[in-house]
């Protein structure tokens, strides 16, 4: 493994400093999975921790990896999470660390949070270390609604979410900059690069489909965007298309043309 | 008494085993020894789960004996906590242990009771057994899988430092030498527990080159058993692989801070931390078993608690030191008082006392 894909994410991510990635993590109606209630939007820092890229090895059969928290790029994310929350009226933000053993890394992401929290008085506000909430999201995940956390816990707990409700081949996503936004499928887990997928047409399209409408309400195309995900959540109710990894067999053409044939 | 002990361990681990887990075939019958074992009780539910242990341990007649030892109020300077030389002499001695669940007092001048352990037994390994308890129905019903995490460097190092206002470093160390060690302790638990997958979980194409050192290491020690199969999973791969269909997994190896995520994860998957069994594995096999959950101040003292992840670490001990027959019958009364439904703890949704559930289990030995 080295260089490939995800470095160009990064690369992606660095360049255009597009600093909070979204996960929209929910249950579809007609899409039974072991977990009910599941509404969480995973709001990552999407540029530094521990995907800094800064590694050496010291001597040979030591190698040390940095991981960078800044004050700077903490709160943005932290006033991003809360203004996201603000305007789509969530109720809850959760912060995600591990301070009780990286005491001054995530020790300082808290306190950016703690700052920004304080001046959203009407959103609760509360933090939980990062295994207990793996096993919190695993048993009861109606608690979450909307969670900040660093480079590496967003990552997991993005996929750990996404996988409880439905998997990644239905959860959009965004990367988010200042001035910069690209979307694109909330978490990838392991399906990148797959050469047997794109033979056998089992691609999941709905994730990305999902995302190209989170874009097009941000380019302030309300109605469209509620056309194409009305008839997306329409195909995947009425369970007649779906493909592999949602337990179907219908290749990815199959989905995209009922979906089509959904607009309104 | 250790030292045999300790030889015939190493002369079983180089022989290329029986498929009975690690330590030795005994000459005497595991009746007649009795080993000496050391008890941390600890705090909060600590002393009524701890009696269960014994109690259940007597009726079933195994040939232990317990030398307790509670952590002192006052910080030892031998070992800049509260815990005391003697305490830790002890399970060096006898090289086996349990350990209820310990609350870290607050305050500074002295070290974490867990770190304590850890770094002057040397505890490299954490071993995590997650199986489905049958009659305690959670969302997910097979699972089935092992989890080790290497327990003494990567992320948890613990060596940060601030470069400038608002600017903060944290290192992730990761050594060839811990690297092989916990991937030689997998390997061989795979192997003398029967198991057929071993994967190692990293994030190695972000990482390149801690990671990176981490998977070699693993396939160094995978080409010395290629009877077992050897796979790597990216780490939020395999988060979403474990909440979707955790029955593709057996023996999962990792470095430390994805391994404390990913046990954690496990852990919910099956009930919690109150049920939860954990051994931690030191140099020279050393093993302390212990509960991971917390010590639960608030219900102290009621006979309330549930003592089942205790004694279902106590049951690992027992594998460790080749005691199966007895834990095997330990364990499957626990499974069939729990499967039963008649007598649980408030925590399963049930009403019994602590002191009927461990008569209950004694009941079904």
């Amino acid at each position: 493994m080295g260089g490939g894909v995800n470095s160009l994410n990064m690369q992606l991510r660095k360049e255009l400093d597009l600093y909070a990635s979204l996960v929209n993590c929910c249950n579809f109606q007609g899409l039974p999975t072991r977990h009910e209630n599941v509404d969480i939007v995973v709001i990552r820092e999407n540029t530094e921790g521990e995907y800094s890229g800064l590694e050496h090895e010291v001597v040979p059969g030591v190698v040390e990896s940095l991981k960078v928290i800044t004050k700077f790029c903490s709160e943005r994310i932290a006033k991003y999470a809360f203004e996201y929350a603000y305007l789509n009226n969530r109720k809850k933000v959760t912060a995600v660390h591990k301070a009780n053993i990286m005491k001054l890394a995530d020790g300082l992401f808290l306190e950016s949070c703690r700052e920004v929290a304080t001046k959203y008085p009407s959103i609760k506000y509360n933090e939980i270390i990062v295994d207990n909430c793996c096993m919190q999201l695993v048993s009861k995940p109606e608690q979450f609604d909307v969670m900040v956390t660093p480079n590496l816990y967003g990552n997991l707990v993005a996929n750990t979410a996404a996988g409880i409700a439905g998997g990644t081949g239905v959860m959009p996503g965004g990367n988010v900059g200042a001035e910069y936004a690209v979307f694109e499928q909330g978490a990838s887990a392991g399906n990148v690069g797959k050469e047997k997928m794109v033979e056998q047409k089992t691609a999941n399209p709905v994730a990305l489909l999902l995302s190209s409408s989170m874009m097009l309400r941000h380019l302030q195309f309300p109605s469209f965007a509620d056309r194409l995900e009305n008839a997306v959540k329409r195909v995947i109710l009425e369970g007649q298309y779906r493909t592999k990894d949602l337990g179907g067999s219908s290749t990815t053409q199959e989905v995209v043309d009922a979906v089509i044939a959904k607009l309104d | 008494m250790a030292t045999q002990l300790l030889r015939r361990r190493v002369t079983q681990i180089l022989s290329h085993g029986s498929p009975n887990p690690i330590s030795l075939p005994r000459p005497f019958s595991s009746a007649t020894d009795t080993i000496r074992a050391t008890l941390f009780p600890g705090d909060g539910i600590g002393p009524e789960i701890a009696e269960s242990v014994k109690q259940v341990f007597r009726t079933a007649e195994v040939p232990i004996e317990w030398e307790e030892h509670y952590v002192g109020d006052q910080v030892d300077p031998r070992t800049q906590s509260f815990l005391t030389w003697e305490s830790l002499e002890s399970v060096r001695r006898n090289r086996v242990g349990l350990k209820g669940p310990m609350a870290t007092p607050i305050g500074k001048g002295h070290r974490s009771l867990n770190l304590t352990l850890r770094k002057e037994l040397n505890l490299y390994a954490n071993v995590r057994p997650c199986y489905s308890l049958p009659g305690y129905k959670t969302r997910y019903d097979d699972v089935n899988l092992i989890t080790i995490r290497e327990n003494t460097e990567g992320e948890y190092s613990g060596l940060e430092h601030q470069v400038v206002r608002g600017v903060v470093e944290s290192l992730k160390i990761i050594t060839r030498q811990a690297s092989l060690r916990v991937a030689e302790y997998a390997f061989h638990y795979a192997k003398t527990h029967g198991r057929e997958r071993v994967s190692a979980i990293h994030k190695a194409n972000i990482m390149q080159k801690t990671d990176g050192l981490f998977l070699k290491c693993c396939r160094e020690v995978a080409e010395k058993y290629p009877e077992i199969t050897y796979e790597e999973v990216v780490i939020d791969n395999c988060c979403m692989m474990l909440v979707k269909n955790p029955a593709l997994f057996d023996v999962l190896v990792m470095p430390n801070l994805y391994g404390d995520i990913i046990s954690d994860l496990c852990a919910g998957l099956i009930g919690g931390l109150g049920l939860t069994p954990s051994c931690n594995i030191g140099e020279g096999g050393i093993a302390l078993a212990e509960a991971v959950h917390g010590s639960a101040p608030d219900i102290a003292g009621k006979n309330m608690a549930n003592p089942t992840a205790l004694l279902l670490s106590s049951v690992s001990m027992l594998r460790h030191l080749n005691l199966h027959d007895k834990a095997d019958r330990i364990q499957d009364a626990i499974l069939n008082t729990i499967a039963e439904g008649k007598y649980r703890t408030a925590d399963l949704g049930g009403t019994s006392t602590t002191t009927d559930f461990t008569k209950a289990i004694c009941d079904h030995l």
